[in-house]
């Protein structure tokens, strides 16, 4: 494919039961583009746990997915509280998650290390009191 | 290990996908926590827990597991079920622990992550 193809999906806020059902999409989409089934798994969790993470810290957002013809960016873009300390929230097992979440099985702080590790690049952009960006990338045909 | 040896091993009820009793699995893993499945797991087929919620099998089908067992009696619920058949998953129930039921497949030879079992 020479033009890239994005998807965008609005993630709901209020439901945790529905929350990575716009992951659960993507997967949909990248195996019907026919990409490598172990590049839909490293984009379908860094994008399932954005998603989760949207949907427990942020109240919700947008994510984009573009696939182009050497690369996948997902963008996750939210409104919430926005993150104090990058750097203290990339350590593993850093949270900010409420026990109720935890009860949930999410909230163990896997998430933002998580995604980094299953994709070849990852930057955060985060005001707090505006929100936080977070755009992913990860390279087809390595 | 058939996915109809691991019912009859943890003496469990299958809820959904009968059709694939006959499936061969070659791993597992055992979590209540869903944050550890998706920073952990590696190529497991089964995924055993206590944890219930529509989550589960959004985690499992992210992670392309097959096969989810609920452990201590826990019920999935309609909403679950219906999405573990949409995704293709069996689902079964036992009454045993997460620690006893993960032993009884792990000593009948269902390995773990990384894990290679000799003979």
């Amino acid at each position: 494919m020479s033009e890239s193809l994005t998807f965008h999906y609005d993630v709901d806020g209020e439901d945790f039961t529905s929350a990575g059902q716009a992951s659960v999409q993507v997967k949909k989409n990248l195996r019907r583009l026919g990409i490598a089934p172990d590049i839909i798994r490293q984009v379908s969790i860094a994008m399932y746990e954005g998603e989760i993470n949207m949907v427990i810290h942020a109240g919700g957002g947008e994510a984009d997915v573009i696939v182009s013809e050497d690369k996948i960016d997902i963008i996750l873009a939210d409104h919430g509280p926005g993150i104090a300390d990058i750097e203290l929230a990339m350590q593993e097992g850093y949270s900010t998650a409420p026990d109720s979440v935890r009860s949930l099985g999410f909230g163990a702080g896997m998430g933002l290390p998580n995604m980094k590790r299953y994709m070849d690049e990852m930057t955060i952009d985060s005001t707090v009191g505006v929100g936080t960006t977070i755009k992913m990338t990860v390279y087809l045909n390595r | 290990m058939k996915i109809s040896t691991i019912r009859d091993l943890l003496d469990a009820k299958i809820v959904c996908g009968e059709d694939m009793l006959d499936d061969d699995v070659f791993s597992a893993c055992g979590s209540d926590m869903m944050s550890d499945v998706l920073a952990y797991v590696k190529d497991q087929a089964v995924l055993l827990t206590g944890l219930v919620n529509s989550q589960v099998i959004r985690t499992a089908e992210m992670m392309d597991m097959v096969c989810i067992v609920f452990v201590r009696s826990k019920q999935p619920t309609r909403e679950m079920i219906d999405l573990a058949r949409d995704h293709g998953m069996a689902v079964l129930t036992t009454d045993m622990r997460l620690y006893e039921a993960c032993g009884k497949l792990y000593v009948n030879g269902l390995v773990g992550n990384g894990t290679v079992k000799h003979e």
